[in-house]
Formats: structure tokens, sequence, C-alpha cells
């Protein structure tokens, strides 16, 4: 953030100040369903993650977070409006009303849990942060990088880790920051730093993306922390918290079962089996118990289909980042990923 | 507010009294602003804490954990918050003072050469102020950053002068290894600075009472630079230097400057040397004609009468929006961040991120800038004072 960017942040601050505070928790929810549209956090341009096309229309997984968010309150995927944050004023937009959930590549972490009133729901994306590097540097660990410059953009969890690493092995890493990804990565391409580290996703969404030669950069092998990245939600609404964190978890629960986007209505319409009924809301109604319709889940895998056809879309091996599956496969299919029962 | 002084004014405890109202509509307007002063701050702690956002300064006490790419202090990343904030604040200042130095020198030049009898200096001074000060400053940083950053080599095919080298790391010479030798250089210097003061306080004196005139410049200056030689030729004449050597991703040891800072700097002085230049040549026209008609007429060369005649006076018109094109420039350095270098701003950037605590980093950015501001305006306002017309 330079001085040009204060007013945003000031206007967030006194926002803070003038506005009155809600009622009632739950609030958010009825803000939606009167607005009719669900107003959505996201990063400016960050390829497989979220990013605009040359029509203006957003796609990422992140982004879909938000279109199934908004298929299960509002009943349409399109019923979103994208605010496009920077790393720094993700935050204040969020704790101000501006937004209604941050889905920003955002890591869960302590601090943002028990202090900056914000509310962490369900992991969408296991990540870690790693070092990419120049080919023909010939460099094959990251801890070659002793006393090298490195390229970081600021306002993200990187900075510290980067520290942390740095110390951790006796490397005196010297981080050049910068407030922008566009200049972080013009910086890097141009030689400036030895090696770029972010997110290992967001390595090979930039080097797809800006690269001119996508093989003449490597993504070292070592992960230097844990970045489970995942939508948020103003602290005290604990309803709305409850939609978002139950709308990633039916995703996944979506793919368990082999609920796709492509047969749910089929499912819901003839499936005899107890646990895809109770899912799609044919024969219970659980979409009662979140304040929603009955098939609101039905609704989002119709609109962005089960959480693997999500992956595959945006970042999966067909995809342009070809990322692994790796940790983000469900738990019975080697990962991590496992959503707590829709019952 | 203020009534003609003419008659002592006369205390009434009455609204017919002019001083008793205009004192109640001052406390008035002091409470008004006070209580609505008062009412945000509650209000936005109050708001804070029902949402759960904590707030204080506790967090400055706090390890930072991160680490700063370059600093004139030493910083370690296990260090407290504050001096974080410390180090971010001294890299302003370093790329403001610096900033404000060059700039002037630079600003003063051109709008001196606006006045040159040859047409093609004038011309390219006009070309310079047109060209520099019609573009963003943050454009033009931009475009210094791009110049350091596409155009120079890489490190580990840096161009190479003597012992400097030129590369995408920045510019990388030789320092001398402090040594003995160069302590007592240094006092040298200080006892020369002394030496040349009281020189030229003689200097002066012997002009005033003989007319005749000894040079106040290169003699005070000649007479530093030798005490200080001698001190270090006193301290055993040390020539050990730290000299930057090829590395194998980068030019390692020795003294650097980063491309960062000299992009800043680069950038910041010549668009405000474009404003000063125009400030200078504002000033030198506001000095009347017949000054330096009479300064000819009197036997003094163009250069004499400039400096003698002209400046003095036109320092008066000079100074007062002198002083506005310096805090202009302390001001810019915050666009830093866009170039990567890390000054206070950044560094509140990254704190913001690690603690969460908006309000209070954003508030120490004010005051920093505030402090650095009021405190360039009363030095620059005591030398006011001191080249304003001394009426007898």
């Amino acid at each position: 953030m330079n001085l040009k960017k204060l007013p945003t942040l000031l206007a967030a601050v006194v926002a803070l100040g003038a506005i009155a505070l809600p009622a009632h928790a739950g609030k958010t929810v009825d803000a939606i369903k009167a607005r009719g549209q669900v107003l959505c956090g996201v990063h400016t341009g960050l390829a497989g993650f979220s990013a605009a096309d040359s029509n203006g229309k957003w796609t990422g997984i992140d982004v879909d977070i938000c279109r199934a968010v908004a298929a299960a309150t509002l009943g349409d995927g399109e019923k979103v409006k994208y605010v496009p944050l920077v790393a720094q004023s993700r935050f204040a937009a969020l704790q101000s009303g501006e937004i209604d959930v941050l889905s920003r590549n955002t890591t869960f972490t302590l601090t943002r849990d028990a202090s900056m009133g914000l509310s962490q729901t369900a992991v969408v994306y296991y990540d870690g942060q790693g070092f990419m590097v120049p080919v023909k540097n010939k460099i094959k660990s990251a801890k070659q990088l002793k006393g090298q410059t490195v390229c970081v953009q600021s306002g993200t969890t990187t900075e510290k880790n980067l520290t942390d690493f740095s110390k951790a092995n006796g490397l005196n890493i010297k981080p050049v920051v910068f407030e922008k990804l566009d200049a972080v990565e013009g910086a890097y391409f141009s030689g400036r730093c030895v090696a770029y580290t972010t997110d290992a996703s967001g390595l090979a969404s930039v080097r797809n993306k800006s690269a001119k030669n996508p093989a003449d950069h490597l993504i070292l092998p070592e992960l230097i922390s844990k970045e489970p990245l995942g939508p948020m939600v103003r602290r005290g609404d604990d309803e709305w918290a409850a939609i978002v964190k139950w709308t990633v978890y039916g995703l996944l629960e979506a793919e368990e079962y082999g609920i796709t986007a492509a047969n749910v209505d089929d499912l819901k319409a003839n499936s005899k089996d107890p646990v895809v009924g109770r899912i799609l809301g044919s024969t219970e109604d659980t979409g009662k118990l979140l304040g929603l319709e009955k098939d609101w889940l039905a609704r989002a895998v119709k609109t962005t289909g089960n959480y693997g056809e999500i992956f595959e879309r945006n970042v999966g091996p067909k995809s342009a980042l070809q990322l692994p599956r790796g940790l983000n496969n469900l738990w019975n299919k080697g990962g991590i990923q496992y959503a707590p029962p829709i019952r | 507010m203020s009534e003609p002084r003419s008659a002592p004014p006369k205390k009434h405890w009455s609204w017919r009294s002019q001083a008793f109202r205009a004192l109640v509509y001052q406390v008035l307007a002091v409470a008004v602003i006070a209580l609505t002063a008062l009412y945000l701050a509650h209000n936005t702690a109050t708001n804070m804490a029902a949402r759960g956002i904590q707030s204080g300064w506790d967090f400055l006490g706090g390890s930072a954990g991160f680490d700063i790419g370059e600093s004139i202090i030493a910083f370690d990343s296990s260090e407290p918050y504050w001096r974080a904030f410390l180090v971010g604040m001294s890299n302003t200042l370093r790329v403001a003072v610096l900033g404000i130095v060059l700039t002037t020198i630079l600003g003063t030049l051109i709008g001196v050469g606006r006045f040159s009898r040859n047409a093609l200096v004038r011309g390219l001074c006009i070309c310079y102020v047109e060209f520099f000060r019609n573009m963003p400053v943050l454009l033009q940083l931009l475009m210094w950053y791009l110049l350091f950053t596409e155009v120079l080599p890489v490190s580990t095919e840096a161009w190479q002068l003597g012992p400097f080298f030129l590369s995408k790391g920045g510019l990388n010479f030789p320092i001398p290894v402090w040594a003995t030798g160069q302590v007592m250089a240094a006092w040298g210097l200080v006892v020369g600075l002394v030496l040349a003061w009281f020189y030229r306080g003689h200097a002066q004196r012997r002009f005033e009472a003989t007319g005749q005139a000894r040079s106040t410049v290169l003699a005070p200056l000649a007479l530093a630079l030798a005490c200080s030689v001698l001190g270090w030729a006193l301290g055993g004449a040390p020539t050990a230097l730290d000299r930057p050597v090829q590395g194998e991703f980068a030019i390692e040891n020795g003294g650097a400057l980063t491309p960062e800072f000299m992009a800043l700097l680069l950038g910041l002085t010549v668009y405000t040397a474009a404003f000063v230049a125009e400030v200078v040549r504002g000033g030198i026209q506001s000095v009347a004609l017949g000054q330096s008609e009479a300064a000819s007429a009197l036997g003094l060369n163009r250069a004499q009468t400039m400096r003698l005649v002209m400046l003095p006076q036109a320092l008066r018109v000079i100074i007062p929006p002198m002083t506005n094109q310096f805090l202009n420039l302390t001001k810019n350095s915050s666009l830093a961040v866009a170039i990567g270098y890390p000054d206070v701003v950044s560094i509140a950037n990254t704190a913001i991120n690690q603690t969460g605590r908006s309000v209070e980093c954003i508030a120490i950015i004010m005051l920093v800038y505030l402090s650095t501001s009021l405190f360039t305006s009363v030095l620059m306002n005591w030398y006011n004072a001191r080249a304003a017309i001394t009426e007898r």
C-alpha cells in the first residue's frame, strides 16, 4: 500500500467507526437475500484461482466457491458481485462489510482467526510455500540461496515464512518486497531476484501466465510452509459462516458420493441411496437447518460441479496450470480432503 | 478573533463584549472538534471490539519475525516491531535527506541555467523542466526502476569498471575496511572543519576591515581536507579495501546500492528538481534588473553577480516555496513501495498483515510523515527568518 492507497484503507477504518452494530447474528444472509447478490472478495488476477477474462467473466477455484455459495443461498450461481482485492485491503474489506465472503487464496492462521475479526471456514486448497528459480542458474535446492535476493509480494504470510526458513538454515536471504503482483513478477522475470517465493500453486500460475517460456523456470521441490487456503467470513455471524463452510464440505461430499454437475438432476430424482438423498435434499431437508432451500447443495453442484470437477477444470493436470491433485485428493484416495458428513 | 489593539481591551463578562463573545466561540469550536474526535475514536474502538478485532500498541514490543532487505541500522528478524518501524523510518529519511540535498543542487543549477546567455543551455533547461514536471512521479519511478532492472546485465555478467560493478543487483563498490586510520581521518575532518570555521570568520573580518578579499570557500575546504588526510596518515595510512567480488549468482562483499534505492532517489530528485528550478527562476526574476546592472557597474563578473548579489536577494522569495518542494519530496517517497524499497509504509504494510493492527500502523505512518514534515518546516522557517531582510 502506498499513500495513494491510504484513502481506501482509511475509508474502511472510518466505516468501522461509523456503521451501527448489527442487531442480531445472521444479518449477512438477510442482507444477501434482500440485495439478491453475494459480494465476494477475490484476487485481482491469479490464473486458476480467480481471474477475469477479456469479457469480464471470472473463473477459478476461488470464483467457483463464490458461485457455489451464491447457488446455495440464492439459487443462482451468477448472482455474485466480484470485488477484486489486493492482499493488504482484503481483511479491511471483509471487516467493514464491503464484502460478504473473502474467497481469495487466503491462508488460515491463528492470528487471523483469533485477533482480526475474521472467521475461517473450510479449507479449499492445501498449499505450501515454494521457490521458483530460472533453470539456467542450476539451483536445485532452496538451501543454495545463501545471501541471495528473493522477490516477495507484501501483505501475505510469505514474508514471515521466508524469514523463518532463512533463519533456520542460516541463509541470510535478502527479501525485496513489492506491493503488486505485477511488480514482483516483473522484477523476478527481469532477473532482479535470484528466486521468487509464494504459494506453490501461485508460482505455477505465474509461471504459466507470465513466463516467456514456462520451461525456463523451475519450481524447487521444497515446500517451506503449510498454507491451508479457504474462504473467510466476518466473525460473529455464525449462520453465514455455517453456510459457507457447509457449501465447501458439500462439494467434497458430492465428489465422494459421485454426484457431478451432469448427473445431479438424475440422482436427485431417482437415487435410492439414502446418503445421496440427504445430500441432494430429496429425502431429508438439511437446507432448513441452515436457513436455505431444501435443494441448496444440489443447486451448488449443478452450478459448479463437485470439488473434483472444480479442481480439474481450473488447476488440475489437464488445465493450463497442471497442478497434481496431491494433498487435495479425497481422504479415501490418498489426499487429506475430509469433509464432515452432511447429516 | 483578534480585534484592533488600539485601546487596551476591557474585560466584560457579558455578550456585549466582543472579546468575551470571541472567547466563547473559540471554546465552543474546540469543544465540538474534540467531542467529534472522541466520538469517532470511541465508536471505532467499540465497533472493533464488537467485531472481535483486537487493538492496542502491545504488538510493537513483540518480535517482528520478518527480514528487511536493506537498512542503514542493523536489523534482525527476532527484534521487536518498533525496531522494524525505526528501520523503515531510517530508510525513508535516508532517501528524503539525500533527495533534498541533490534536488536543491540540481534544481538550482537548472533554474540558474535558464538565465544563461547560451541558447542551447537555456533550451535544455526549459526542456528538462517541461518534460519532468509534467509526468506523474509514480510513472517516473517505474521508468527508472525498469531501466535499472531491464537494461542492466544480470549479476553474473555485471559491467565492471575498476572495482565498481553495475548490474541488475545494483551498484557495488569497494568500501574502506574500518581501522584506526579511518577513525583518525574522521577526527581530523572534525578538527579541520572547526579550524575552517574560524578561518572564515577571520577572513570575513579582514575583508570588512581592509577590503582585501580572501577565498572563503576553497581555502577552508582545503584546510578541512588537509586535516583529514593528516589524521589518516597519523593513523598509519591504511589502504585496505573491502572489494566487491563476483560470486556464483551475485556480486558479493563491498558496499552496495540496490536498484530500488537508486531508482527511488533518482526519480524523486529528477522530478522535484524541475519544480525547484522553477522556484529558483521565479526568485531570481523577482530581483530588480537594476541590481544586476549595478553589480556589473561595480565590476563584478556574471558568476559573482549571481552569487553575491542576485541569489542572496532571491533567497527571500525562494525559501518558502522551497519548503513545499522538500515536503513533497519526503511524502512522495512513500511511493517507494511500488518499486520494492523498504520504506516506513512498506514496513507498516507488512506489519498490518502480520498483526492485523491497521488503525495503529496507519497512525504510525501518519505520525512519521507529520513529524518529519513539521521538523522540515521548523528548520526552513528558521532559515527563512535568517535570510529575511533585517529591517532597521
